[in-house]
Protein backbone atom coordinates (compact mmCIF):
# COMPACT_ATOMS: atom_id res chain seq x y z
CA UNK A 1 0.00 0.00 0.00
CA UNK A 2 1.37 3.40 -0.89
CA UNK A 3 2.47 5.86 1.74
CA UNK A 4 -0.23 8.16 0.52
CA UNK A 5 -2.90 5.63 1.29
CA UNK A 6 -1.42 4.96 4.72
CA UNK A 7 -1.56 8.63 5.59
CA UNK A 8 -4.96 9.40 4.18
CA UNK A 9 -7.20 8.67 7.07
CA UNK A 10 -10.10 9.06 9.33
CA UNK A 11 -13.27 8.68 7.41
CA UNK A 12 -16.15 10.76 8.65
CA UNK A 13 -14.96 11.18 12.25
CA UNK A 14 -13.69 14.44 13.60
CA UNK A 15 -9.91 14.23 13.99
CA UNK A 16 -8.86 13.98 17.63
CA UNK A 17 -5.18 13.12 17.38
CA UNK A 18 -2.73 13.89 14.63
CA UNK A 19 0.89 12.79 14.41
CA UNK A 20 3.12 14.19 11.67
CA UNK A 21 6.61 13.03 10.62
CA UNK A 22 7.54 11.81 14.07
CA UNK A 23 11.12 10.66 14.66
CA UNK A 24 12.65 9.30 17.87
CA UNK A 25 16.28 8.31 18.31
CA UNK A 26 17.77 6.74 21.42
CA UNK A 27 21.44 7.27 22.24
CA UNK A 28 23.97 9.45 20.47
CA UNK A 29 26.71 9.22 17.86
CA UNK A 30 27.53 5.76 16.56
CA UNK A 31 25.36 4.05 19.14
CA UNK A 32 22.28 5.99 18.12
CA UNK A 33 19.29 3.79 17.39
CA UNK A 34 16.51 5.12 15.25
CA UNK A 35 13.42 3.85 17.08
CA UNK A 36 10.59 5.64 15.31
CA UNK A 37 10.90 6.83 11.75
CA UNK A 38 8.61 9.23 10.03
CA UNK A 39 5.42 8.18 11.77
CA UNK A 40 2.34 9.91 10.47
CA UNK A 41 -1.16 9.00 11.59
CA UNK A 42 -4.54 10.37 12.47
CA UNK A 43 -7.11 9.10 14.91
CA UNK A 44 -10.72 10.22 14.92
CA UNK A 45 -12.77 11.09 18.01
CA UNK A 46 -14.25 7.95 19.53
CA UNK A 47 -12.18 5.66 17.35
CA UNK A 48 -10.54 2.47 18.63
CA UNK A 49 -7.10 2.05 17.05
CA UNK A 50 -4.65 -0.77 17.68
CA UNK A 51 -0.90 -0.40 17.19
CA UNK A 52 0.25 -3.90 16.29
CA UNK A 53 3.84 -5.02 16.08
CA UNK A 54 6.42 -7.43 17.47
CA UNK A 55 7.91 -6.88 20.93
CA UNK A 56 10.55 -4.20 21.00
CA UNK A 57 9.52 -2.62 17.70
CA UNK A 58 8.93 0.80 19.24
CA UNK A 59 5.16 0.81 19.57
CA UNK A 60 5.36 1.50 23.30
CA UNK A 61 7.80 4.31 22.58
CA UNK A 62 5.24 5.78 20.19
CA UNK A 63 2.54 5.54 22.84
CA UNK A 64 4.83 7.24 25.39
CA UNK A 65 5.39 10.12 22.97
CA UNK A 66 1.64 10.45 22.39
CA UNK A 67 1.05 10.41 26.16
CA UNK A 68 3.55 13.23 26.65
CA UNK A 69 6.04 11.18 28.67
CA UNK A 70 8.74 11.29 25.98
CA UNK A 71 9.82 14.14 23.71
CA UNK A 72 10.30 13.27 20.03
CA UNK A 73 13.45 14.36 18.19
CA UNK A 74 11.34 15.82 15.42
CA UNK A 75 7.77 15.90 14.26
CA UNK A 76 4.69 16.87 16.18
CA UNK A 77 1.79 15.40 18.08
CA UNK A 78 -1.39 17.42 18.07
CA UNK A 79 -4.45 16.53 20.10
CA UNK A 80 -7.63 18.58 19.68
CA UNK A 81 -5.67 21.18 17.79
CA UNK A 82 -3.03 21.68 20.49
CA UNK A 83 0.52 20.31 20.51
CA UNK A 84 1.25 17.76 23.25
CA UNK A 85 3.87 19.13 25.66
CA UNK A 86 3.51 16.75 28.58
CA UNK A 87 1.17 14.37 30.39
CA UNK A 88 -2.37 15.66 30.77
CA UNK A 89 -5.36 14.31 32.73
CA UNK A 90 -7.50 14.55 29.60
CA UNK A 91 -5.40 11.73 28.17
CA UNK A 92 -4.84 8.84 30.53
CA UNK A 93 -2.23 6.17 30.12
CA UNK A 94 -3.11 2.67 31.31
CA UNK A 95 -0.13 0.46 32.03
CA UNK A 96 -0.32 -3.25 32.66
CA UNK A 97 -1.85 -3.72 36.08
CA UNK A 98 1.52 -2.60 37.46
CA UNK A 99 0.21 0.97 37.43
CA UNK A 100 -2.31 0.40 40.24
CA UNK A 101 -1.12 2.00 43.48
CA UNK A 102 -0.60 -0.86 45.96
CA UNK A 103 -0.84 1.44 49.02
CA UNK A 104 -4.39 2.49 48.20
CA UNK A 105 -7.65 0.59 48.33
CA UNK A 106 -9.74 0.01 45.21
CA UNK A 107 -11.75 3.13 46.13
CA UNK A 108 -8.61 5.16 46.72
CA UNK A 109 -7.18 4.15 43.37
CA UNK A 110 -10.34 4.87 41.41
CA UNK A 111 -10.76 8.23 43.14
CA UNK A 112 -7.08 9.12 42.71
CA UNK A 113 -7.53 11.62 39.88
CA UNK A 114 -10.69 13.22 41.30
CA UNK A 115 -9.03 15.55 43.82
CA UNK A 116 -10.43 18.67 42.18
CA UNK A 117 -14.04 17.55 42.66
CA UNK A 118 -16.29 17.83 45.70
CA UNK A 119 -16.48 14.89 48.10
CA UNK A 120 -20.03 14.06 46.94
CA UNK A 121 -19.04 14.06 43.27
CA UNK A 122 -15.99 11.90 44.06
CA UNK A 123 -18.13 9.38 45.91
CA UNK A 124 -20.68 9.34 43.09
CA UNK A 125 -18.06 8.67 40.41
CA UNK A 126 -16.24 6.06 42.47
CA UNK A 127 -19.52 4.24 43.01
CA UNK A 128 -20.37 4.42 39.30
CA UNK A 129 -17.02 3.16 38.03
CA UNK A 130 -16.63 0.46 40.68
CA UNK A 131 -19.90 -0.92 39.35
CA UNK A 132 -19.01 -0.38 35.70
CA UNK A 133 -15.91 -2.57 35.99
CA UNK A 134 -17.71 -5.12 38.17
CA UNK A 135 -15.80 -4.60 41.42
CA UNK A 136 -18.63 -3.78 43.82
CA UNK A 137 -17.95 -5.42 47.16
CA UNK A 138 -14.19 -4.87 46.73
CA UNK A 139 -14.13 -1.12 47.43
CA UNK A 140 -12.04 -1.49 50.58
CA UNK A 141 -9.72 -4.21 49.23
CA UNK A 142 -6.05 -3.56 48.59
CA UNK A 143 -4.53 -4.51 45.23
CA UNK A 144 -2.45 -7.35 46.70
CA UNK A 145 -5.72 -8.97 47.71
CA UNK A 146 -6.99 -8.92 44.09
CA UNK A 147 -6.29 -11.06 41.03
CA UNK A 148 -4.43 -9.72 38.00
CA UNK A 149 -7.65 -9.20 36.04
CA UNK A 150 -9.26 -7.30 38.93
CA UNK A 151 -6.23 -5.04 39.26
CA UNK A 152 -6.48 -4.32 35.56
CA UNK A 153 -10.13 -3.36 36.02
CA UNK A 154 -9.11 -0.99 38.82
CA UNK A 155 -6.66 0.73 36.55
CA UNK A 156 -9.17 1.07 33.72
CA UNK A 157 -11.75 2.45 36.17
CA UNK A 158 -9.21 4.92 37.59
CA UNK A 159 -8.55 6.16 34.06
CA UNK A 160 -12.23 6.43 33.10
CA UNK A 161 -13.22 8.16 36.34
CA UNK A 162 -11.51 11.41 35.32
CA UNK A 163 -13.53 11.36 32.08
CA UNK A 164 -10.58 11.65 29.70
CA UNK A 165 -10.91 12.25 25.96
CA UNK A 166 -8.25 9.72 25.06
CA UNK A 167 -7.11 6.44 26.59
CA UNK A 168 -3.67 5.03 25.86
CA UNK A 169 -3.41 1.35 26.70
CA UNK A 170 0.04 -0.26 26.60
CA UNK A 171 -0.38 -4.03 26.28
CA UNK A 172 -2.85 -3.82 29.16
CA UNK A 173 -3.78 -7.50 29.15
CA UNK A 174 -0.30 -8.86 28.42
CA UNK A 175 0.26 -10.23 31.91
CA UNK A 176 -3.13 -11.95 32.22
CA UNK A 177 -3.91 -15.59 31.52
CA UNK A 178 -5.63 -16.29 28.20
CA UNK A 179 -9.13 -16.78 29.59
CA UNK A 180 -9.05 -13.62 31.70
CA UNK A 181 -7.65 -11.79 28.70
CA UNK A 182 -10.70 -12.75 26.61
CA UNK A 183 -13.05 -11.61 29.35
CA UNK A 184 -11.19 -8.32 29.72
CA UNK A 185 -11.39 -7.67 25.96
CA UNK A 186 -15.15 -8.13 26.06
CA UNK A 187 -15.37 -5.84 29.11
CA UNK A 188 -13.24 -3.18 27.45
CA UNK A 189 -15.43 -3.24 24.34
CA UNK A 190 -18.57 -3.00 26.45
CA UNK A 191 -17.17 0.01 28.29
CA UNK A 192 -15.87 1.60 25.10
CA UNK A 193 -19.26 1.27 23.41
CA UNK A 194 -20.83 2.91 26.44
CA UNK A 195 -18.35 5.76 26.93
CA UNK A 196 -16.97 6.19 23.39
CA UNK A 197 -13.52 7.32 24.35
CA UNK A 198 -10.82 7.58 21.73
CA UNK A 199 -8.63 4.55 22.36
CA UNK A 200 -5.06 3.79 21.28
CA UNK A 201 -4.24 0.23 22.20
CA UNK A 202 -0.75 -1.25 21.85
CA UNK A 203 -0.54 -5.01 21.39
CA UNK A 204 1.59 -7.71 19.83
CA UNK A 205 -1.39 -10.06 19.59
CA UNK A 206 -2.88 -10.18 16.08
CA UNK A 207 -6.21 -11.66 17.20
CA UNK A 208 -6.54 -9.14 19.98
CA UNK A 209 -6.15 -6.28 17.51
CA UNK A 210 -8.77 -7.66 15.09
CA UNK A 211 -11.23 -8.37 17.89
CA UNK A 212 -10.99 -4.88 19.35
CA UNK A 213 -10.06 -2.23 16.83
CA UNK A 214 -11.79 -0.17 14.20
CA UNK A 215 -8.40 0.11 12.54
CA UNK A 216 -5.16 -1.78 13.00
CA UNK A 217 -1.87 0.00 12.32
CA UNK A 218 0.69 -2.71 11.54
CA UNK A 219 4.17 -1.61 12.54
CA UNK A 220 7.53 -2.87 11.30
CA UNK A 221 10.58 -3.51 13.44
CA UNK A 222 13.29 -0.93 14.05
CA UNK A 223 13.11 1.68 12.97
CA UNK A 224 9.36 1.44 13.48
CA UNK A 225 7.28 2.67 10.62
CA UNK A 226 3.62 2.12 9.95
CA UNK A 227 3.66 -0.62 7.34
CA UNK A 228 0.04 -0.89 6.68
CA UNK A 229 -3.37 0.16 7.92
CA UNK A 230 -6.10 -2.46 8.07
CA UNK A 231 -9.71 -1.39 8.49
CA UNK A 232 -11.67 -3.88 10.54
CA UNK A 233 -15.13 -3.42 9.08
CA UNK A 234 -16.96 -5.98 11.18
CA UNK A 235 -19.76 -5.02 13.56
CA UNK A 236 -19.56 -5.82 17.27
CA UNK A 237 -20.00 -8.43 18.66
CA UNK A 238 -17.55 -9.94 16.20
CA UNK A 239 -17.77 -13.50 14.98
CA UNK A 240 -14.19 -14.65 15.23
CA UNK A 241 -14.73 -17.67 12.99
CA UNK A 242 -16.36 -15.72 10.14
CA UNK A 243 -14.83 -15.76 6.69
CA UNK A 244 -14.10 -12.04 6.77
CA UNK A 245 -12.41 -12.16 10.17
CA UNK A 246 -10.13 -14.93 8.98
CA UNK A 247 -9.35 -13.04 5.77
CA UNK A 248 -8.29 -9.96 7.69
CA UNK A 249 -6.21 -12.14 9.98
CA UNK A 250 -4.48 -13.73 7.00
CA UNK A 251 -3.72 -10.31 5.53
CA UNK A 252 -2.02 -9.20 8.72
CA UNK A 253 -0.10 -12.45 9.10
CA UNK A 254 1.17 -12.01 5.56
CA UNK A 255 2.06 -8.40 6.13
CA UNK A 256 4.15 -9.34 9.17
CA UNK A 257 5.82 -12.03 7.10
CA UNK A 258 4.40 -15.06 8.84
CA UNK A 259 2.60 -17.80 7.03
CA UNK A 260 0.05 -18.87 9.62
CA UNK A 261 1.27 -22.42 9.70
CA UNK A 262 3.20 -23.40 12.78
CA UNK B 1 7.83 -29.21 63.01
CA UNK B 2 4.50 -29.53 64.78
CA UNK B 3 2.88 -26.44 66.16
CA UNK B 4 3.22 -27.21 69.86
CA UNK B 5 6.86 -28.04 69.29
CA UNK B 6 7.63 -24.67 67.74
CA UNK B 7 5.77 -23.02 70.61
CA UNK B 8 7.61 -24.90 73.30
CA UNK B 9 11.12 -24.94 71.84
CA UNK B 10 12.03 -21.32 72.71
CA UNK B 11 11.15 -21.98 76.37
CA UNK B 12 13.20 -25.15 76.30
CA UNK B 13 16.21 -23.26 74.92
CA UNK B 14 15.85 -20.58 77.60
CA UNK B 15 15.66 -23.17 80.38
CA UNK B 16 18.72 -24.99 79.02
CA UNK B 17 20.74 -21.78 78.72
CA UNK B 18 19.81 -20.69 82.27
CA UNK B 19 20.70 -24.14 83.59
CA UNK B 20 24.07 -24.10 81.80
CA UNK B 21 24.76 -20.61 83.14
CA UNK B 22 23.86 -21.67 86.66
CA UNK B 23 25.94 -24.84 86.41
CA UNK B 24 28.98 -22.97 85.10
CA UNK B 25 28.85 -20.50 87.98
CA UNK B 26 28.48 -23.28 90.54
CA UNK B 27 31.21 -25.51 89.14
CA UNK B 28 33.82 -22.77 88.68
CA UNK B 29 33.25 -21.43 92.24
CA UNK B 30 33.51 -17.89 90.85
CA UNK B 31 32.97 -15.13 93.37
CA UNK B 32 32.67 -12.28 90.88
CA UNK B 33 30.44 -13.53 88.10
CA UNK B 34 26.78 -13.84 89.17
CA UNK B 35 24.44 -16.73 88.41
CA UNK B 36 20.83 -16.35 87.25
CA UNK B 37 19.50 -16.50 90.80
CA UNK B 38 21.67 -13.58 91.95
CA UNK B 39 20.73 -11.58 88.86
CA UNK B 40 17.05 -12.11 89.59
CA UNK B 41 17.64 -11.01 93.18
CA UNK B 42 19.48 -7.94 91.89
CA UNK B 43 16.54 -7.06 89.65
CA UNK B 44 14.17 -7.39 92.62
CA UNK B 45 16.46 -5.19 94.68
CA UNK B 46 16.43 -2.48 91.97
CA UNK B 47 12.70 -2.69 91.56
CA UNK B 48 12.29 -2.45 95.33
CA UNK B 49 14.28 0.80 95.37
CA UNK B 50 12.07 2.23 92.59
CA UNK B 51 15.11 2.59 90.34
CA UNK B 52 14.27 0.03 87.67
CA UNK B 53 11.28 1.73 86.03
CA UNK B 54 12.99 5.12 86.26
CA UNK B 55 16.15 3.88 84.54
CA UNK B 56 14.22 2.20 81.72
CA UNK B 57 12.06 5.29 81.32
CA UNK B 58 15.07 7.65 81.16
CA UNK B 59 16.81 5.52 78.55
CA UNK B 60 13.63 5.34 76.46
CA UNK B 61 13.10 9.11 76.73
CA UNK B 62 16.62 9.83 75.51
CA UNK B 63 16.25 7.38 72.62
CA UNK B 64 12.87 8.85 71.70
CA UNK B 65 14.20 12.43 71.69
CA UNK B 66 17.31 11.68 69.64
CA UNK B 67 15.57 9.27 67.30
CA UNK B 68 12.56 11.51 66.63
CA UNK B 69 14.88 14.44 65.90
CA UNK B 70 16.74 12.19 63.44
CA UNK B 71 13.46 11.18 61.76
CA UNK B 72 12.33 14.82 61.62
CA UNK B 73 15.51 15.84 59.82
CA UNK B 74 16.46 12.66 57.96
CA UNK B 75 13.11 11.84 56.38
CA UNK B 76 12.44 15.18 54.61
CA UNK B 77 16.13 15.49 53.67
CA UNK B 78 16.16 11.96 52.25
CA UNK B 79 12.95 12.57 50.29
CA UNK B 80 14.43 15.75 48.86
CA UNK B 81 17.79 14.23 47.97
CA UNK B 82 16.13 11.13 46.53
CA UNK B 83 14.06 13.30 44.20
CA UNK B 84 16.80 15.68 43.15
CA UNK B 85 20.01 14.19 41.69
CA UNK B 86 21.65 17.65 41.72
CA UNK B 87 21.09 18.20 45.44
CA UNK B 88 22.13 14.63 46.14
CA UNK B 89 25.41 15.06 44.24
CA UNK B 90 26.15 18.24 46.21
CA UNK B 91 25.42 16.80 49.65
CA UNK B 92 26.66 13.28 49.08
CA UNK B 93 30.39 13.78 49.94
CA UNK B 94 29.84 15.23 53.46
CA UNK B 95 27.17 12.61 54.21
CA UNK B 96 29.40 9.76 53.06
CA UNK B 97 32.34 11.03 55.14
CA UNK B 98 30.29 11.56 58.30
CA UNK B 99 28.54 8.22 58.01
CA UNK B 100 31.40 5.84 58.93
CA UNK B 101 32.42 7.92 61.99
CA UNK B 102 31.26 6.00 65.05
CA UNK B 103 28.95 8.04 67.25
CA UNK B 104 31.30 7.22 70.12
CA UNK B 105 34.01 9.29 68.41
CA UNK B 106 31.71 12.29 68.84
CA UNK B 107 31.60 11.93 72.64
CA UNK B 108 34.30 14.56 73.40
CA UNK B 109 32.66 17.11 71.09
CA UNK B 110 29.17 16.27 72.37
CA UNK B 111 30.30 17.02 75.93
CA UNK B 112 31.88 20.34 74.88
CA UNK B 113 28.69 21.39 73.08
CA UNK B 114 26.03 20.03 75.39
CA UNK B 115 27.85 19.57 78.70
CA UNK B 116 27.61 16.46 80.84
CA UNK B 117 23.92 15.56 80.78
CA UNK B 118 21.03 14.28 78.74
CA UNK B 119 21.71 16.75 75.91
CA UNK B 120 24.97 15.05 74.98
CA UNK B 121 23.38 11.59 75.06
CA UNK B 122 20.43 12.71 72.92
CA UNK B 123 22.83 14.33 70.46
CA UNK B 124 24.81 11.09 70.11
CA UNK B 125 21.64 9.10 69.47
CA UNK B 126 20.55 11.65 66.90
CA UNK B 127 23.90 11.37 65.10
CA UNK B 128 23.85 7.59 65.16
CA UNK B 129 20.36 7.27 63.68
CA UNK B 130 20.16 10.22 61.26
CA UNK B 131 22.55 8.85 58.62
CA UNK B 132 20.92 5.43 58.20
CA UNK B 133 17.55 7.22 57.88
CA UNK B 134 18.82 9.66 55.23
CA UNK B 135 20.51 6.94 53.20
CA UNK B 136 17.57 4.51 53.39
CA UNK B 137 15.12 7.25 52.36
CA UNK B 138 17.23 8.32 49.38
CA UNK B 139 17.51 4.70 48.21
CA UNK B 140 13.79 4.15 48.75
CA UNK B 141 12.81 7.17 46.65
CA UNK B 142 15.24 6.25 43.89
CA UNK B 143 13.92 2.73 43.58
CA UNK B 144 10.27 3.73 43.09
CA UNK B 145 9.15 2.16 39.79
CA UNK B 146 8.75 4.96 37.20
CA UNK B 147 5.26 3.69 36.41
CA UNK B 148 3.94 5.12 39.73
CA UNK B 149 5.49 8.53 39.17
CA UNK B 150 4.21 8.60 35.57
CA UNK B 151 0.70 7.65 36.66
CA UNK B 152 0.76 10.40 39.31
CA UNK B 153 1.88 13.01 36.79
CA UNK B 154 -0.65 11.79 34.25
CA UNK B 155 -3.52 12.74 36.57
CA UNK B 156 -2.11 16.24 36.87
CA UNK B 157 -1.22 16.24 40.57
CA UNK B 158 0.60 19.36 41.80
CA UNK B 159 4.11 18.46 42.98
CA UNK B 160 3.36 18.73 46.73
CA UNK B 161 0.42 16.37 46.31
CA UNK B 162 2.49 14.03 44.13
CA UNK B 163 5.01 13.81 46.96
CA UNK B 164 2.33 13.16 49.58
CA UNK B 165 0.12 10.76 47.64
CA UNK B 166 2.61 8.93 45.41
CA UNK B 167 6.32 9.37 46.16
CA UNK B 168 6.11 9.03 49.95
CA UNK B 169 3.73 6.05 50.13
CA UNK B 170 5.59 4.32 47.27
CA UNK B 171 8.87 4.66 49.16
CA UNK B 172 7.41 3.95 52.61
CA UNK B 173 7.99 0.18 52.88
CA UNK B 174 11.70 0.59 52.20
CA UNK B 175 11.87 3.68 54.42
CA UNK B 176 10.37 1.64 57.27
CA UNK B 177 13.17 -0.91 56.98
CA UNK B 178 15.65 1.95 57.35
CA UNK B 179 13.73 3.36 60.33
CA UNK B 180 13.77 0.00 62.05
CA UNK B 181 17.52 -0.42 61.58
CA UNK B 182 18.08 3.15 62.77
CA UNK B 183 16.05 2.53 65.93
CA UNK B 184 18.15 -0.54 66.67
CA UNK B 185 21.31 1.55 66.32
CA UNK B 186 19.84 4.31 68.50
CA UNK B 187 19.18 1.78 71.27
CA UNK B 188 22.74 0.43 70.97
CA UNK B 189 24.14 3.94 71.31
CA UNK B 190 22.02 5.14 74.23
CA UNK B 191 23.76 2.64 76.49
CA UNK B 192 27.20 3.86 75.47
CA UNK B 193 26.10 7.49 75.78
CA UNK B 194 24.73 6.94 79.28
CA UNK B 195 28.02 5.48 80.43
CA UNK B 196 29.77 8.80 79.98
CA UNK B 197 27.38 11.65 80.23
CA UNK B 198 24.51 11.06 82.63
CA UNK B 199 23.50 9.65 86.02
CA UNK B 200 20.44 7.60 85.15
CA UNK B 201 19.38 5.05 82.56
CA UNK B 202 20.38 1.48 81.79
CA UNK B 203 23.87 2.39 80.56
CA UNK B 204 24.46 4.30 83.76
CA UNK B 205 23.15 1.33 85.76
CA UNK B 206 25.82 -0.93 84.27
CA UNK B 207 28.77 1.40 84.67
CA UNK B 208 27.67 2.59 88.13
CA UNK B 209 27.09 -0.95 89.43
CA UNK B 210 30.65 -1.85 88.49
CA UNK B 211 32.28 1.34 89.77
CA UNK B 212 30.31 1.68 92.96
CA UNK B 213 30.57 -1.79 94.40
CA UNK B 214 31.47 -4.46 91.91
CA UNK B 215 27.76 -5.41 91.71
CA UNK B 216 28.08 -7.71 88.74
CA UNK B 217 24.60 -9.07 89.37
CA UNK B 218 23.29 -5.62 88.50
CA UNK B 219 25.62 -5.34 85.48
CA UNK B 220 24.17 -8.54 84.01
CA UNK B 221 20.64 -7.49 85.01
CA UNK B 222 21.16 -4.24 83.11
CA UNK B 223 22.40 -6.13 80.07
CA UNK B 224 19.34 -8.39 80.08
CA UNK B 225 16.99 -5.42 80.37
CA UNK B 226 18.69 -3.73 77.42
CA UNK B 227 18.19 -6.87 75.36
CA UNK B 228 14.54 -7.22 76.32
CA UNK B 229 13.66 -3.57 75.64
CA UNK B 230 15.50 -3.80 72.30
CA UNK B 231 13.40 -6.79 71.26
CA UNK B 232 10.21 -4.95 72.22
CA UNK B 233 11.20 -1.86 70.20
CA UNK B 234 12.02 -4.00 67.19
CA UNK B 235 8.75 -5.90 67.39
CA UNK B 236 6.81 -2.62 67.50
CA UNK B 237 8.53 -1.53 64.28
CA UNK B 238 7.79 -4.91 62.70
CA UNK B 239 4.16 -4.54 63.68
CA UNK B 240 4.03 -1.31 61.65
CA UNK B 241 5.29 -3.22 58.61
CA UNK B 242 2.18 -5.41 58.63
CA UNK B 243 -0.22 -2.46 58.15
CA UNK B 244 -2.14 -2.92 54.93
CA UNK B 245 -0.99 0.29 53.30
CA UNK B 246 2.66 -0.82 53.45
CA UNK B 247 2.32 -4.61 53.46
CA UNK B 248 2.58 -4.78 49.66
CA UNK B 249 6.24 -3.84 49.97
CA UNK B 250 7.06 -6.84 52.15
CA UNK B 251 5.36 -9.71 50.33
CA UNK B 252 5.18 -10.97 46.79
CA UNK B 253 1.55 -11.97 46.58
Amino acid sequence: MSNQAVQARTTALETRLRVANLNVTFGEGEKAVNVLQNITLEVGAGEFVCLLGPSGCGKSTLLNVLGGFLKPDSGEVVIDGKPVLGPDPRRIFVFQERGVFPWMTVEGNIGFGLFRLTKEEQARRIFYYVNLVGLSGFEKAYPHELSGGMKQRVEVARALAVNPDVLFLDEPFGALDSITRLIMRRELLRIWQKERKTVLFVTHDIDESIQLADRVLVMSTRPATIQRVVDIDIDHPRDISSRHYLDLRDQIFEQIGLAHKV
Amino acid sequence: MKRWQSRISPFLTAVLLLAAWHAAVVWTHTRIFPGPVQVLAGLKDLAGRDLLAGYVRDSLLRVSAGYLAAVALGLPLGLMLGGSPTAAAALNPPIQIMRPISPLAWIPLAIIWFGVGSGAAVFLIFLASVFPIIVATIDAVRSIPPVFRNAGQNFGLPSAMLLRKVIFPAALPQILVGLRIALGIAWLVVVAAEMIAVDSGLGYLIIDSRNAGQRYDLVVAGMLLIGIVGVILDSIMRRIETLKSVRWGFCND
